[in-house]
């Protein structure tokens, strides 16, 4: 199974690259998404996650084929 | 419903001409255009800003824009309505962000102009990074209220 995860802005930078492959063998959540893409524990408060470019809320399961973005707090307009 | 984003500075008067001429059909049906112009100041947070990068989420950014405006248009009598956004490099004075919506009466342009636009800096991927004049940058973190502080 594989995944394709995205980060931007300040979360590219701290993180020192735009996104990973992550391959695994059964469906995963947002938070396992996020802890093993970074090593980090727990998916900060105000990081939002979109997948297949939609909003979600992280209870939703990452499957096949699923992009996952990972970003902080929108500035545009 | 017209949705562009722009890597080069954009007019937002040529854009909202170009956007009625495309649509004269409707000519006698619009009785009032609500048109907000977003431009970049020249300060932020009590600091000189010298310019600005616009990073976006190609795909998902024009996605949300679609369904914001597809809302507007499900909640008030909204005959058409243009976004134009920038991206990539801007400086000071330059047009961010265009909101045109056309209806047939001043409430529903008024209000669904201003809920378009509160919806696009709470929901559409896009994050400013700003150069300082102190030859340092910095991401912006969060959006403010509308209003000055």
């Amino acid at each position: 199974m594989s995944i394709r995860v995205r980060y931007f802005a300040s979360l590219k930078e701290s993180l020192g690259c735009d996104g990973v492959e992550l391959s695994c063998a059964r469906p995963l959540t947002v938070q396992q998404v996020w802890s093993q893409a970074t090593g980090q524990i727990s998916l900060p408060d105000n990081i939002l996650v979109a997948v297949n470019m939609a909003y979600v809320d992280q209870a939703v399961e990452i499957t096949d084929g699923d992009e996952v973005a990972f970003f902080p707090p929108v500035t545009g307009g | 419903m017209i949705i562009k984003l722009s890597v080069e500075a954009f007019d937002p008067f040529d854009e909202v001409k170009r956007f009625q001429e495309q649509q004269a059909g409707l000519a006698g049906a619009i009785g009032a255009t609500s048109i907000f112009i977003g431009t970049m100041r020249d300060f932020n947070d009590g600091d000189s800003v010298v310019s600005m990068s616009l990073e976006y989420y190609p795909g998902m950014t024009e996605r949300q824009l679609e369904m914001i405006v597809t809302e507007a248009i499900e909640r008030w009598a909204v005959l058409n309505v243009l976004v134009v956004h920038r991206v990539g490099d801007i400086s000071p004075g330059d047009p961010i962000v265009l909101v045109v919506v056309e209806t047939s009466h001043r409430g529903d342009a008024f209000d669904a102009c201003r809920f378009i636009m509160e919806a696009l800096k709470s929901k559409a991927p896009f994050w400013k990074k700003e150069q300082l004049a102190s030859q340092t940058s910095r991401w912006v973190e969060n959006n403010s209220k509308g209003y000055a502080p």
